[in-house]
């Protein structure tokens, strides 16, 4: 027993529609697609010639050289004077070279006091395996702070320029009808290479201050998962995962954590007081203070500027 | 060695510029604009407390970022002259924010207001620490904050002329960062260290040395050319006119009296505290600072003349300002850096003044900027009348306003040189002319009255922020005028802690 549809329901039916048109009683064009008999233009060889004539005319003015003579001379002159300018540098910087100290000379200037107590005594006062880490995330670490700052100045101009805005929001949508469809190949490869890359991504940010890696090479890492995520698996999921909101939050923190231990470390190293943070184990994973954690912030920050690039250049919105 | 509290607040204020600028990114407009007028506020007092401490005690101390010192750890140095500059950055920074607010609400995305609010905390922080670093390398991560958050502020209105003003001054600018990061790492090879103090000692050293001329001179070379295409000397200033000319007005206000103003200060500092004032003067490069000084100071004003548009009249003007500037540190004498330092405080007064007041005779003039348009448009706004006109007044340098003090400066400077007598004194009495010519021109202009004028005019009432702007403007620039005798003390204070 079938349960029997209403009429309107069953008039939109694609088979009453096909039954319709196979009996003829309605033309599915005919007053819904606007159709027009073209009017068969004339076109004698005058006007041809004619248009032809004033093309080559209106040519011959744009890319004249005695009507924009100022223009193509100073091409001219723009081009010689940036070789110029570009060979004269190479030069110097050539010439200047040859008298710098050779690379892994023993008494080269740069192997002095600075380099030393980094390499002998990093491993008892900062507590990383990792030199680098250690004097970049604590040595140097108002540099760093710097840094990871330029990375989040450097997604907001992003954001200015390419972000689209609500008013606009509407074109955005149909934009995505142009987006790819579904690749069955890329799908299956990247739900095998996602999971692998961003836990690769995680190991290396927390593995930072033991081995070679840490922050900003693991959010790199993570970022590029983030992208082949959203290359496979489109948009309306990727924005599952990361959103604007989620963006704003990830970055916020991270930035926000990073702001704050460091204050709470330049405060106290300044006024010579005790930091309270234990270094614990060189080569534990819990160890070497403050490094952690800030590693695991510059992750989080560059993996979104990564992917906030990505986006932005592609689309202009989340 | 036990620290007071007033000692932390440079770092203070540093930091919480960052964490305001993070905290803005999770606010809307609104409330990041209180954030960042708290943060200015804040950082305006902190500094001129931080300013009475060092003047207090009569020297400079250093501060150490984190728990090891200077040489592997990171540091910043406190002087006068550095506590001076970042009050004076703070104050001219606040009130170009307050006196452009309602340009920003017509000419940008609302939705995009929070991002302008981040991109000038961060500006703040990058110029405090350009201030405040004793270490090339921060200098150098600052100057990259600096120059990112510049071009944000640019394209933040989005109108054909910004984005390729921004591209046009990243493009500028980047090859100036890059030639700035080139010289730090060629120093780095020669000296091995980074801290300022300890590179000037070792170029000390180096500058004995006859095999090591060749490097240390071209080092020199490439960091300043570097720094003078970031703040559009002369031959570099192509950038310039479409930034300042087109982008909003707190944005253009900003750029010529803070940014270019930073990377100046950078440049001293480097003189100063790296290279050493002795070893830089031998080097010559300063003589070609000096020719492209005055070639800046004539060309910029006649290109100024030249212009039929207000805003891009004032940003050439900036050109040959920055010219005055350079003159002054190409001289080569302390009285000569004297002068240029004080033609910064000057100039960033001014000319924000100048923009400031600019935008509100061409709001009352169908937002035309043309020069046949703003006609009479001091009748109808008269505060930004009188604020063009001191503008103006102390561009061209009359008594009473800070420019006549700069000017004087600059030719008592002159005038203690054997060589460059007569080229400074000459080019400083052109460009004198010549600036008199444009703003007396554009003055005349807008306190001639029209019959049947079509435009309405404003009352000072209905825009009480603004008035009270352009009012704490005039005050400064006043202040600068009058009592220029402190002023300058500080300046020669602050050098002598330099070295």
């Amino acid at each position: 027993m079938s349960k029997k549809r209403p009429d309107f329901d069953y008039e939109r039916t694609f088979s009453y529609k096909f039954n319709k048109w196979l009996s003829g009683t309605e033309d599915p064009y005919v007053g819904k697609v606007e159709m027009k008999r073209q009017r068969r233009r004339k076109i004698s060889p005058e006007t041809v010639q004619e248009r032809m004539r004033e093309r080559h005319k209106l040519q011959e003015k744009v890319y004249d050289a005695s009507d924009n003579k100022i223009l193509v001379n100073f091409d001219k002159l723009y081009r010689v004077v940036a070789v110029l300018f570009c060979v004269i540098l190479l030069a110097l910087l050539v010439w200047n070279v040859s008298y710098l100290p050779p690379i892994g000379a023993v008494d080269k200037a740069v192997n002095n006091e600075v380099p030393e107590r980094y390499i002998e005594s990093g491993l008892e006062e900062i507590g990383a395996v990792n030199f680098v880490t250690g004097m970049i995330l604590d040595y140097r670490a108002f540099d760093t702070l710097g840094e990871s700052n330029v990375l989040f100045c450097a997604t907001i101009t992003v954001l200015i320029l390419l972000q689209i805005s609500d008013k606009k929001k509407k074109v955005l949508d149909e934009d995505m009808l142009f987006e790819p469809h579904d690749d069955p190949i890329l799908r299956m490869s990247s739900r095998i290479l996602v999971p692998v890359i961003m836990i690769f991504g995680i190991y290396v940010v927390l593995n930072g201050h033991l081995s070679p890696g840490g922050g900003f090479s693991g959010g790199a890492i993570i970022g590029s998962g983030l992208i082949l995520y959203q290359n496979a698996f489109g948009f309306k999921h990727a924005r599952k995962i990361f959103n604007e909101r989620i963006y704003k939050t990830i970055s916020a923190t991270a930035l926000a954590t990073y702001c704050l231990c460091k204050t709470y470390s330049f405060f106290t190293g300044a006024n010579h007081l005790d930091s309270h943070i234990p270094l614990g184990v060189p080569g534990h994973i819990l160890s070497s203070g403050l490094i952690l954690i800030l590693n695991i912030c510059v992750g989080m920050v560059v993996a979104c500027t990564m992917y906030t690039f990505y986006v932005m250049f592609r689309r202009g919105d989340f | 060695m036990h620290f007071e509290l007033v000692q932390n607040f440079p770092f203070f204020t540093i930091l919480m510029c960052l964490i305001s600028a993070v905290l803005c990114s999770v606010l809307n407009g609104k409330a990041a604009r209180l954030v960042n007028t708290i943060l200015l506020i804040t950082v305006t007092i902190m500094s001129v407390m931080v300013f009475g401490f060092v003047l207090n005690t009569g020297e400079s101390y250093v501060y150490m970022m984190g728990h090891f010192p200077a040489p592997w750890g990171n540091e910043i140095r406190v002087g006068v002259l550095e506590a001076f500059m970042a009050t004076f950055f703070a104050v001219i920074m606040l009130l170009s924010m307050i006196g452009g607010h309602h340009k920003l609400i017509e000419e940008v995305d609302e939705d995009k207001h929070r991002l302008y609010y981040i991109l000038v905390n961060l500006l703040l922080s990058s110029l405090l620490a350009l201030v405040y670093t004793n270490d090339l390398f921060t200098a150098y991560v600052f100057v990259e904050i600096n120059t990112i958050s510049a071009a944000g502020l640019i394209m933040i209105r989005q109108i054909g002329r910004t984005i390729e003003a921004a591209v046009r001054y990243m493009i500028m600018s980047l090859l100036g960062s890059g030639l700035l990061l080139m010289g730090i790492c060629m120093l780095y090879d020669l000296t091995g260290h980074l801290l300022m103090s300890n590179i000037k000692e070792q170029v000390q050293i180096l500058a004995s040395d006859p095999s090591s001329q060749v490097p240390l001179m071209i080092t020199i070379t490439i960091i300043s050319i570097g720094l003078c295409i970031k703040c559009a000397l002369f031959p570099f200033h192509a950038w310039l006119p479409d930034a300042y000319g087109y982008s909003t007005v707190s944005s253009a206000a900003m750029l010529s009296s803070l940014v270019s103003k930073g990377y100046i200060f950078l440049l001293i500092k480097i003189i100063y505290r790296v290279i050493g004032f002795e070893v830089y003067k031998d080097s010559h490069i300063m003589n070609i600072l000096f020719i492209f000084a005055l070639c800046g100071m004539i060309f910029g004003s006649v290109s100024a003349i030249r212009e039929t548009d207000i805003r891009r009249m004032i940003a050439f003007s900036s050109v040959a300002q920055i010219g005055y500037i350079f003159m002054g540190i190409g001289m080569g004498t302390k009285a000569g850096m004297v002068a240029a330092i004080f033609h910064i405080l000057t100039h960033a007064a001014t000319k924000s003044l100048l923009f400031i007041s600019a935008i509100g005779l061409t709001d009352v003039s169908g937002f035309s900027r043309r020069f046949f348009e703003i006609t009479g448009s001091g009748y109808r706004n008269k505060i930004a009348g009188v604020g063009f006109t001191v503008g103006s007044l102390s561009m061209v340098g009359v008594p009473l306003f800070s420019g006549f003090i700069s000017k004087y400066l600059f030719a008592s400077g002159a005038v203690q040189l054997t060589g460059k007598m007569m080229p400074a004194l000459i080019c400083l009495a052109i460009s004198t002319i010549l600036n008199a010519i444009y703003f007396m021109k554009t003055v005349i202009r807008i306190y001639t009255p029209i019959q049947n004028d079509k435009y309405l005019s404003i009352r000072s009432r209905s825009m009480k922020l603004y008035c009270l702007t352009i009012v704490l403007f005039v005050a400064i620039n006043v202040l600068l005028g009058v009592s220029s005798h402190p002023v300058v003390e500080y300046i020669e204070m602050g050098l002598e802690m330099f070295s």
